[in-house]
């Protein structure tokens, strides 16, 4: 298979656009696409104080990697949860997002989440959720409520994760089975500012997981590529790999999903609810927005597994 | 023979098939691996010759 730009040797092909590239035109187009996205869904300026959401993965990584070589001001942001699971998987993921860090000479703020709360997340999900249960739930809790906090400590105007367009078109699939309206209207590549919470925006959205990971290999970035050993049998994994069995027999079928959903949803096909109903307040325990009467979820689960031994 | 390797699992298929059949022989969906040979990417159209070692990088991660 040959390149379109230059006819060399292509290295990727990508039935979905009808484009093949050789290493060096991949390297450049994807950055390019990337920063359509930024533009197309106006997710932020050169002028905008970027905060990125580095997990050690390859798709936060490359984030980091395409926002700093398109000349966007993208710091980083490493929560460090303390899940071992036998692969040190916390501890290697740290290690491989400072390293990242330190040889680009960026920014990196790190954010120990048993130093912050007294407990690490698979601890918190030991003493408050059913504790033989995965942590996944809990662990979603802790880093959006330590994201959010420290884009707003420290005056980042947006927040920016890695999310590629598997993921999306995953969450939109088990959202779609449970035709949850509330969670189909707030998907998307960009959430605007709520009640002070920073936006957020997640400039992967229309890359498939399969270019991410070709653009982490090809640009030699060093990510985890051990599972969180959480992940094994997760419903997210499982709808991905039916995806792209339509994906498969169907190519373009991902993107044309997630595509037409937001089209749709622009054109209107999801009312929003009524003002009251989606009023914000302030959490009386943390000062976060929260739609939920009294304490936020994050505040229920911290007070909810303090008390309890681990 | 050519070796294909996914992780800890290997596999062996015929010389002179493509890429792509040589996956489908596995049971592997091209869209949750990239393929390297001697460290370069490949593409599925890509003719497998005796003797070669096709390693497969899984890219599907959770979360
Ligand atoms: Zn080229
Ligand atoms: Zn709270």
């Amino acid at each position: 298979m040959r390149c379109r730009k230059c006819g060399g040797k292509a290295v990727i092909n990508m039935p979905q656009h009808r484009l093949a590239l050789c290493k060096e035109h991949y390297l450049a187009w994807l950055p390019e696409q990337t920063e359509r996205f930024i533009k197309k869904y106006r997710m932020f300026t050169r002028a905008e104080k970027v905060l990125v959401a580095v997990s050690g993965g390859k798709d936060s990584l490359s984030l980091w990697d395409i926002l700093h070589r398109l000349g966007y001001q993208a710091d980083g942001l490493y929560i460090a949860l303390g899940i071992d699971g036998g692969v040190n998987y916390s501890a290697e993921s740290q290690r491989l997002t400072e390293k990242f860090a330190a040889e680009r000479g960026l920014t990196l703020h790190v954010v120990d989440v048993r130093a912050e709360t007294g407990k690490t997340i698979p601890e918190w999900a030991e003493a408050t959720w059913r504790g033989r249960e995965k942590p996944c739930a809990v662990c979603g809790l802790v880093k959006r409520h330590e994201m959010n906090r420290i884009a707003r400590d420290l005056g980042y105007d947006v927040l920016a994760t890695g999310h590629n367009l598997d993921d999306e078109a995953a969450v939109l699939f088990g959202n779609t089975l449970a035709w949850a309206g509330e969670y189909l209207l707030r998907q998307g590549p960009v959430l605007e500012e709520r009640g002070g919470l920073a936006r957020k925006v997640k400039p992967l959205c229309r890359f498939y997981e399969r270019e991410m990971a070709a653009y982490a290999l090809l640009r030699g970035i060093e990510y985890i590529y051990e599972e969180c050993p959480f992940s094994a049998g997760a419903t997210s994994l499982y709808y991905k790999e039916l995806l792209n069995r339509l994906e498969n027999d169907r190519p373009g079928t991902k993107l044309a999903f997630y595509l037409n959903f937001l089209e749709a949803r622009r054109a209107g096909l999801f009312a929003e609810r009524s003002e009251v109903q989606q009023a914000l307040h302030p959490c009386p325990g943390c000062g976060q927005p929260t739609s939920a009467p009294g304490l936020c979820s994050y505040c229920r689960m911290i007070e909810k597994g303090r008390d309890s031994q681990v | 023979m050519v070796k294909i390797i996914l992780r800890d699992r290997e596999f062996e298929v015929r010389a002179g098939m493509t890429l792509r059949d040589a996956l489908r022989k596995c049971g592997i969906l091209p869209e949750a691996v990239i393929a390297t040979r001697q460290g370069e990417m490949i593409t599925e159209d890509e003719i497998l010759k005796d003797g070669e070692v096709v390693k497969l990088i899984a890219v599907i991660s959770g979360g």
